[in-house]
């Protein structure tokens, strides 16, 4: 959109129709709020409720076509059928090598008479080779922290859990990486193949997981196989981007260096390119790592097995200590990976400055250790029972979990309860009849009106025709429970999170503190709040809200404090020394200046919001996201990709409105780059 | 100059989406009035130089003035609108890629603006870095590269990463990563306009030296006309995409063809530039002369002895003396043109 806001010709002043700014807005309103308030019977049927017969029945064509697709269609030598089944079953081969090796082991024979050929490597193994990966990569302080996190899971009985879904993780990053480089360098290389893949990214990061994981499930079979593409397809666009990014940040002087000294096309790509981008690309590797484990957790959900299960499995036991520590083991797992990931960032950043002999010293170190952890394995292998952590050395904090909440819920209950009517009362029932209450020709008129007057006619066509999709596929209502929801959430994030970015953002220690606290958030696997929420909530719209704000409040005061600390310093100066109080900075200059980022930081705030919708239709939302998940326990693959494309266009609506709006901003505060 | 090395023949470089129309119907050297009109912008005009070899040859420009298009163009980085590149007499342009690559990896190096130094190579790789790409095996590639940077004087830093240099140590890799594969034809981007004046001092000598010992044509690309007086033998001097004039530093001095080239040369250190020859006067039959000077010799090398004596010097071409130099000649070259135009 920004090419063609670009070409617009800048609007003209418009000095002498003052009245004009504020009457159309105002007119609007107006006309919004006698829409909503006006009876049933003052306006067509049609108008309130999209009619059944103009419904493009798009569920059932995509289920007959992806029938089609696996039953008949055919490329010639094999059908697409045998196609896919054929990469499933190389991933599945990939996949069982690594669970093998982390948590299985291999094994002939199924049941009681199962034996054991080759268990998998013992947990102190485990711990010795990680720490001593984490020293090579970050020193001495990563290496104790892989230990004490590794122990952890150890101890309270995590173990096996946990390095399922790890073998799952590092097979999806390191598909996901390589291929989301590949797909990145051929983006820089050929911009239509850019053009045409801007979109697509743009979908698979808005849509829920849910709708994609079923065609997949359809095309892949059911299996790990399909929760692993699933997985690739959410955690490759971020690497895509950056590969981009990255790659176009090489100074042309070194591109011009590989043609000057000859290199082939394949040389300057591998050779000068991709290394001198290495630090960028490992930001990028982090990004999917911790994507893949968000998704992977979301996966195993659905019977993969692994550390989201036992969360989901103590959920709906209601067994909260069992769920907390589960929960806390994602969070481990979370951190230990992230952790791991930017120590590696940073070492290709600084490439190892250091004198020989300590370097040898601790290349040795290293060495030792894994040779040692080697050891371990076979001696595991030799004697099985020393393999497993004792049983009797677990430990579990899951009673005193639930002694706590029972104990909040007996002498909190009325206030808790309050609280929680008091919001569903005053503010999301009265904000949900609203939505509900707008007919839809007039909120696809105003949509598109909007995106007239901030981009032009491309924009207004784009937004418009999105949002009547959500009409025409009958998913309005849903639709609007969505837009309901996510809309409360992300004006409450907003109220949470500017403020306190403004307040932090020149405040050091203070910002210390907030980064280290949204950092937490963002790491966190998302449903892990729901845990300590449904606890004290009970499910329903309030604990959604919560789960989604605080998913969601990150990327504003991020924003936000990014924004007012980019406010140059000689405009602060300029309005001290004109005399302008405290608060006058902030109004007159740091918040005006600061807005084009916090629209992004906007921009952010919603897309997450909708990431969470999937994960709160757990506590029993009704709205979009609850239909993914009901048509994914029904396999009805056209119902969820179309609920599922509903999520991403409001999100791209959001995306393309806001965006437009920030560069236009930007453009008239002089700040585009 | 029958055998040029490098040259270039109504070469012009347009940029902008009409730009391929006005190449095609030949109005890309008409006036830059209706190309802008049409949105584009003609960065190199109609350029035509022969670069012989040997020479050191410095195409002299301020920003914008097309200068650093043109050694693109003349490096094959870009190629040029219309016109042809002639390395050895071969069109670098119609040449088929393989063979370009070879040129490159072979005849040619390039020193950078802003070193283009690799991050994640070493001192030792980034100069062994041009063999590297060759398939030069490693002990012989890195046995080459420290013959380079001992060349340049950082021997005892190959082990050193770019960003722990200074910017003069990083553009001395740069040189010697240029000179790494022993190019024909060495070109610098103007290499030092990213240092502090005193280390550019420092850098102009050092390729002075190493011109010196290994006799490479070199195309020069500069702002500053002082380092370009210092280091040509021959200066083109560029404004809006076409070259104003070509010449050694005094004849753009003393015969200025244009005004632009005027201004420019009138602050130019004129004892530094003009010799012996430009400034004698006829000598005098039987004249008593305090000593002599070669007509080839810079003012600034003799000022202060003819400034000295009480008796003019005589100019001397291979034995005979050909003019006179005396006190007054040096004080009007050193107090400048003005001086000498009010006396006129």
């Amino acid at each position: 959109m920004s090419v063609a806001a670009a070409t617009h010709p800048a609007p003209a002043p418009r000095a002498g129709v003052p009245l004009l700014r504020f009457a159309v807005p105002l007119a609007l309103v107006l006309v919004t709020a006698v829409l909503v308030s006006l009876p049933t019977s003052a306006l067509p049927a049609w108008a309130w409720k999209y009619p059944l017969a103009w419904q493009a029945p798009l569920p059932a064509w995509i289920s007959a076509f992806m029938k089609w697709l696996m039953e008949t269609a055919s490329l010639g030598l094999f059908t697409v059928r045998d196609l896919t089944r054929g990469v499933a079953s190389a991933l599945d081969a990939v996949l069982f090598a690594a669970k093998a090796v982390l948590a299985t082991g291999v094994v002939q024979g199924a049941g009681a008479s199962a034996t054991t050929i080759a268990p998998p490597i013992p947990w102190f193994a485990m711990i010795l080779a990680s720490s001593a990966a984490a020293y090579a990569v970050g020193g001495r302080r990563l290496a104790f922290g892989m230990a004490a996190g590794l122990l952890y899971l150890a101890v309270f009985g995590q173990w096996a859990s946990a390095m399922i879904t790890l073998a799952s993780v590092l097979v999806a990053s390191v598909i996901g990486a390589a291929s989301g480089l590949l797909i990145g360098l051929a983006c820089v290389r050929w911009r239509t193949l850019e053009r045409l893949m801007s979109p697509l990214l743009d979908m698979a990061q808005t849509m829920p997981v849910f709708a994609y994981l079923l065609p997949m499930l359809i095309l892949f079979g059911f299996g790990p196989a399909s929760a692993m593409v699933a997985t690739v397809i959410y955690a490759l666009p971020p690497m895509v981007r950056v590969t981009i990014v990255a790659i176009r940040a090489v100074p042309v002087e070194i591109r011009e260096l590989g043609i000057m000294s000859g290199c082939t096309r394949r040389q300057i790509t591998w050779k000068m390119l991709v290394p001198s981008a290495l630090p960028a690309l490992m930001v990028g590797v982090n990004q999917v790592i911790m994507l893949s484990l968000n998704v992977v957790i979301i996966a195993s959900m659905i019977g993969a097995g692994g550390l989201g299960w036992d969360v989901l499995a103590a959920l709906r036991r209601l067994d909260i200590g069992g769920g907390l520590e589960a929960g806390l083991a994602i969070t481990v797992l979370a951190v230990l990976l992230d952790r791991f990931a930017q120590g590696m960032a940073q070492r290709a950043e600084r490439v190892a400055k250091e004198d020989g002999a300590g370097a040898g010293g601790r290349r040795l170190a290293v060495r030792a250790a894994l040779v040692a952890a080697l050891g371990l394995w076979i001696a595991a292998a030799v004697w099985p029972e020393i393999a497993l952590y004792p049983n009797g050395w677990k430990l579990s904090t899951a009673p005193y979990w639930s002694q706590l909440v029972s104990w909040i819920n007996v002498n909190f209950f009325s206030v808790l309860d309050a609280i929680r009517t008091a919001a569903l009362v005053n503010v999301l029932t009265p904000v949900k009849r609203f939505m509900l209450a707008l007919p839809w020709p007039w909120v696809v008129a105003l949509v598109t009106l909007a995106g007239w007057r901030l981009g032009g006619l491309r924009l207004a066509l784009t937004t418009g025709a999105m949002t009547l999709f959500l009409a025409v596929v009958g998913l309005w209502q849903t639709s609007m429970l969505t837009v309901y929801l996510c809309g409360v959430a992300v004006v409450i994030s907003l109220a949470i999170g500017v403020p306190i970015g403004v307040a932090a953002a020149n405040r050091p220690r203070l910002w210390r503190v907030v980064e280290a606290v949204i950092d937490t958030l963002q790491t966190l696997p998302a449903f892990i709040y729901l845990i300590p929420i449904v606890m004290l909530f009970r499910v329903g719209d309030f604990t959604a809200l919560i789960a989604i704000v605080l998913y969601a409040v990150a990327p504003a005061i991020r924003y936000t404090a990014h924004g007012v600390r980019r406010v140059p310093v000689a405009l602060i100066e300029a309005g001290q020394m004109t005399g302008c109080s405290r608060r006058q900075l902030l109004t007159r200059i740091r918040l005006p200046l600061a807005a084009p980022d916090i629209l992004l930081g906007l921009n952010q705030t919603i897309m997450l919001a909708l990431s969470m919708l999937v994960i709160t239709a757990l506590v029993g939302t009704r709205d979009l996201g609850q239909e993914t998940y009901m048509a994914l326990s029904k396999a009805d693959v056209g119902r969820g990709l179309v609920a599922g494309v509903c999520v991403a266009f409001i999100g791209m609506v959001a995306d393309r409105l806001i965006s437009a709006a920030a560069e236009r901003l930007r453009r008239r505060t002089g700040l585009a780059a | 100059m029958s055998h040029p090395i490098l040259a270039c023949r109504g070469v012009a470089k347009l940029y902008g989406a009409k730009a391929s129309r006005f190449v095609r119907d030949g109005r890309f050297a008409g006036a830059p009035e209706e190309l802008s009109a049409a949105g584009v912008v003609s960065a190199v005009r109609d350029v035509d130089l022969e670069i012989a070899r040997g020479e050191t040859f410095v195409i002299m420009g301020l920003s914008g003035s097309g200068k650093s298009t043109l050694v693109r163009c003349l490096s094959a980085l870009t190629p040029p609108s219309a016109g042809e590149v002639l390395f050895e007499g071969k069109n670098l342009n119609a040449m088929a890629e393989g063979d370009l690559l070879q040129i490159r990896r072979h005849q040619m190096g390039m020193v950078f603006q802003n070193f283009a130094l690799l991050p994640h190579l070493t001192v030792l790789g980034n100069v062994a870095f041009p063999l590297d790409v060759q398939g030069v095996r490693k002990a012989e590639r890195e046995a080459k590269a420290l013959e380079m940077i001992r060349l340049v004087g950082l021997s005892g830093r190959e082990g050193r990463f770019p960003r722990e240099l200074s910017g003069g140590q990083q553009q001395r890799v740069g040189i010697a990563r240029s000179l790494a594969v022993k190019p024909d034809l060495w070109f610098l981007d103007e290499p030092f306009s990213a240092l502090d004046p005193l280390i550019r001092r420092e850098m102009q000598d050092e390729v002075l030296r190493l011109q010196g010992l290994l006799k490479k044509t070199i195309v020069f690309i500069t702002h500053d006309f002082d380092e370009a007086v210092r280091i040509a033998d021959r200066i083109a001097i560029m404004k809006d995409g076409r070259i104003e004039q070509i010449g050694t530093a005094e004849e753009l001095v003393l015969h200025p063809a244009t005004d632009y080239v005027r201004a420019f040369t009138q602050e130019a250190p004129r004892a530094k530039i003009l010799t012996a020859r430009a400034v004698m006067a006829p000598a005098p039959s039987g004249a008593d002369f305090a000593g002599r000077v070669e007509a080839r010799a810079r003012i600034a090398s003799f000022a202060h002895e003819v400034e000295a004596a009480d008796r003019p010097f005589a100019v001397v071409d291979g034995g005979a003396v050909i003019g006179v130099v005396d006190r007054l000649a040096m004080i009007d070259v050193l107090v400048g043109r003005e001086r000498k135009a009010a006396a006129a």
